[in-house]
């Protein structure tokens, strides 16, 4: 039996007409995932291998190493098919409403890259397949929406409120349960009512089960601190699944502090996605978790440079790890994600995600916290986001950034 | 009164509006114009800023209110001032409960929001992301301030659950007439009755709702079976094209008050028609 659980934390807080496919995908979950039934799980990591690239390295960052003193390792998840550790999920949960009998998949997505991936594994298994997204969104990761429209995926714009992930999620939950009885809704992060929290978490934590065997290989012990950005957590979570046991191990999740920690009660607009660090207890999305919210319990419109981790909640079981003080929840804002986008880019040879480069920046601000090995998650490469931190570099005077003039001197060159 | 009641000499008509659209004034003259056509109780929707069972004109109606300025605190107050004798139950969505703090107690959560309720006159709540399941906080917070929990019962609901439902359920069930979201439909869906059909020994009336539009969906629906209709997008689109008018406000309350005519008369027309087939 699985527990829809962690602490205070999760639930199933959901109208009734999900409740029943919630009910038979926790069945599915426990007999396909959990008991390897019809041999599910054997499958799903012959595709992870064949389809997705699966192992991926744990590469010693020898730049960052020197630079912080201490030795520092990449999980390059950047490296999946889809440049983002998305796929891990999206291809089981698309395997799975194959072995459960659905006949279309449903997501949403903030960044595109759970999009991408969710396009990519739904042409992969022969799915019909629709993505909801944020007009905001849908301006600012151009390239993935390509990709999608590309592998075939209808994409919807969604157009309430702001835009982004936390609109896309409600449009998504509604086409659900509209068409729940032969619709699977894959769900991109760690978030929603239960099992979808588990069971992203299990599809994800081949991550740290891989970075946990590498660390023993590579330097004959575990690390002394893990960290990895955190929007509704799924990269995070996979990252310190393994972890979570080796008490000596510290985990890091770190959010977007966006441009201030402050929120504006009045506007309802938290310049931020910190839930972790500076929400409260509060039910979004079919969880009891940590939220950004006024205090009347209306949910606030996040904000971050990077779309993916641009989200008012937090995977539930995160949110207990770190009220257990399991996890450190941490937070880096706009100006040093994309100072650290362009060093591990210019140090590493590396063009990490917006969302990733979050990890970085904290690695900048606290190297000398961390200990001696220090494993960072590289959630997703940076493609999507060129466009993005070509203009937010033009805003600000960053030391690291690149001298673009050469876009400037030939006609048509855009900026 | 007591929202059973609402049922009991004839078959009821509850309305839905969300409180404070589209702003606090007209709202308040249109809840008392749906009493006057007729509505047996009201279903007053306290907004929430993540609508996710809504289709678009219910979200509509949701984002007008609360930039009307609609807040928990404010909604109690506006129950408090409306001249209406017919019980209202408070639609609305988890958090706003979980989060609600008393103004006087300072308690905070479930307990808080049902006395406050109480206070204010209301006789209970459809939470519509609260599904059994997680409703033992508030269903104890209810039985302690006499208010009713009322829950959906949706075409996929079945076996166990119905049963899990059957024990927390009051005042009376919602019997969703469709899957989906909120909305006014242009005809009457026929998974109303087999739902109808799996609640028929349940002690509470039956109301059904989800896409019912004209006094004939109603009229259809009763003769089904059915002990009241609820109806709120058909509503909520009167309301929404009066304010995109710009119509004053008793203009619009007037069609408010023929739409519920048109409704409440196309029940009592079921309610003969189930007589005489029986
Ligand atoms: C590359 C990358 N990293 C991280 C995230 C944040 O998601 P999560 O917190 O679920 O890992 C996203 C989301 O789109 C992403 O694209």
């Amino acid at each position: 039996m699985s527990t829809t659980k962690f602490g205070e934390y999760g639930g199933q807080y959901v109208p009734e007409s999900l409740m029943p496919a919630i009910e038979e995908l926790t069945d599915a979950y426990e007999r396909y995932v959990l008991d390897n039934e019809d041999g599910f799980t054997d499958e799903f990591r012959e595709r992870l291998a064949d389809f997705g690239g699966r192992p991926l390295p744990l590469q010693h960052a020898e730049s960052l190493s020197a630079r912080y003193d201490t030795e520092v390792y990449l999980k390059r998840e950047d490296l999946l098919h889809g440049g983002a550790h998305k796929l891990n999920n999206a291809l089981g949960q698309v395997l799975l409403a194959k072995y459960m009998g659905k006949e279309r998949i449903i997501a949403e997505t903030g960044a595109g890259q759970h999009g991408t991936a969710t396009a990519m594994a739904a042409a992969h298994l022969d799915m019909p397949c629709e993505i909801y997204m944020g007009e905001t969104d849908i301006r600012r990761q151009r390239p993935n929406v390509f990709r999608m429209k590309i592998n075939g995926a209808e994409i919807t714009p969604v157009t309430t409120g702001r835009g982004t992930l936390k609109e896309a999620i409600s449009e998504t939950i509604r086409d659900w349960a509209t068409t729940v009885e032969r619709t699977h809704y894959v769900i991109g992060s760690v978030v929603g009512p239960a099992p979808f929290p588990s069971m992203v978490r299990d599809f994800q934590s081949v991550i740290s089960e891989e970075a946990r065997a590498q660390s023993r290989e590579k330097e004959g012990r575990l690390p002394d601190a893990v960290v990895a950005c955190a929007g509704g957590g799924s990269n995070t979570m996979g990252t310190f699944a393994n972890f979570v046991d080796d008490d000596e191990v510290g985990l890091y999740a770190v959010e977007a502090g966006g441009s201030s920690l402050s929120v504006d009660e009045e506007e309802g607009v938290a310049p931020n996605s910190a839930s972790l660090s500076t929400g409260d207890e509060g039910v979004l999305h079919g969880a009891r978790t940590k939220l950004l919210q006024d205090s009347d319990g209306q949910i606030m419109e996040s904000h971050s440079v990077s779309a993916g981790l641009d989200y008012a909640g937090v995977g539930p079981e995160l949110a207990h790890l770190v009220d257990e003080g399991r996890v450190d929840a941490v937070n880096v804002d706009d100006d040093a994600a994309l100072e650290a986008f362009h060093r591990l880019s210019q140090d590493e040879g590396v063009i990490p995600a917006l969302e990733t480069a979050h990890a970085f920046g904290y690695l900048e601000e606290h190297a000398d916290e961390l200990g001696e090995f220090v494993v960072v998650n590289v959630s997703g490469r940076g493609d999507k986001d060129l466009e993005t931190v070509l203009e937010e570099t033009e805003k600000r005077d960053l030391e690291v950034a690149p001298d673009m003039s050469v876009l400037r001197e030939v006609s048509g060159g855009g900026l | 009164m007591g929202l059973e009641e609402a049922f009991a000499d004839e078959p009821a008509f509850v309305p839905y509006v969300a409180a404070g659209d589209p702003s606090i004034e007209a709202s308040k003259a249109y809840v008392e114009a749906l009493e006057r056509g007729g509505a047996d109780a009201i279903e007053l929707g306290l907004p929430f800023s993540e609508p996710i069972a809504e289709g678009s004109t219910i979200q509509g109606a949701v984002v007008r209110a609360l930039e009307a300025g609609m807040t928990p605190d404010r909604y109690f107050a506006f129950v408090e001032d409306l001249d209406v004798e017919v019980p209202i139950v408070c639609m609305t969505y988890y958090n706003l409960v979980y989060q609600y703090t008393h103004p006087e107690t300072g308690e905070q959560g479930p307990r808080a929001f049902a006395r406050r309720s109480a206070e204010a006159g209301i006789e209970g709540f459809v939470v519509v992301d609260l599904p059994a399941e997680e409703a033992g906080p508030l269903r104890e917070a209810c039985d302690e301030f006499d208010q009713d929990l009322v829950f959906i019962v949706a075409p996929t609901t079945r076996g166990d659950r119905l049963d899990r439902m059957a024990d927390h359920v009051s005042g009376y069930v919602y019997v969703q007439a469709r899957l989906g979201v909120t909305g006014a439909r242009e005809d009457v869906s026929d998974q109303t009755e087999q739902s109808l059909a799996r609640v028929a020994d349940w002690s509470v009336p039956k109301a059904v709702g989800f896409g019912i539009k004209t006094g004939e969906h109603a009229e259809r629906i009763v003769s089904a079976g059915a002990d009241g209709v609820i109806v709120g997008s058909a509503l909520v689109d009167i309301i929404a094209d009066g304010h995109a008018a710009g119509d004053p406000t008793a203009d619009v309350a007037d069609r408010l008050e023929a739409k519920a005519r048109e409704l409440k008369a196309g029940a009592l027309a079921g309610a003969r028609a189930e007589a005489e087939q029986s």
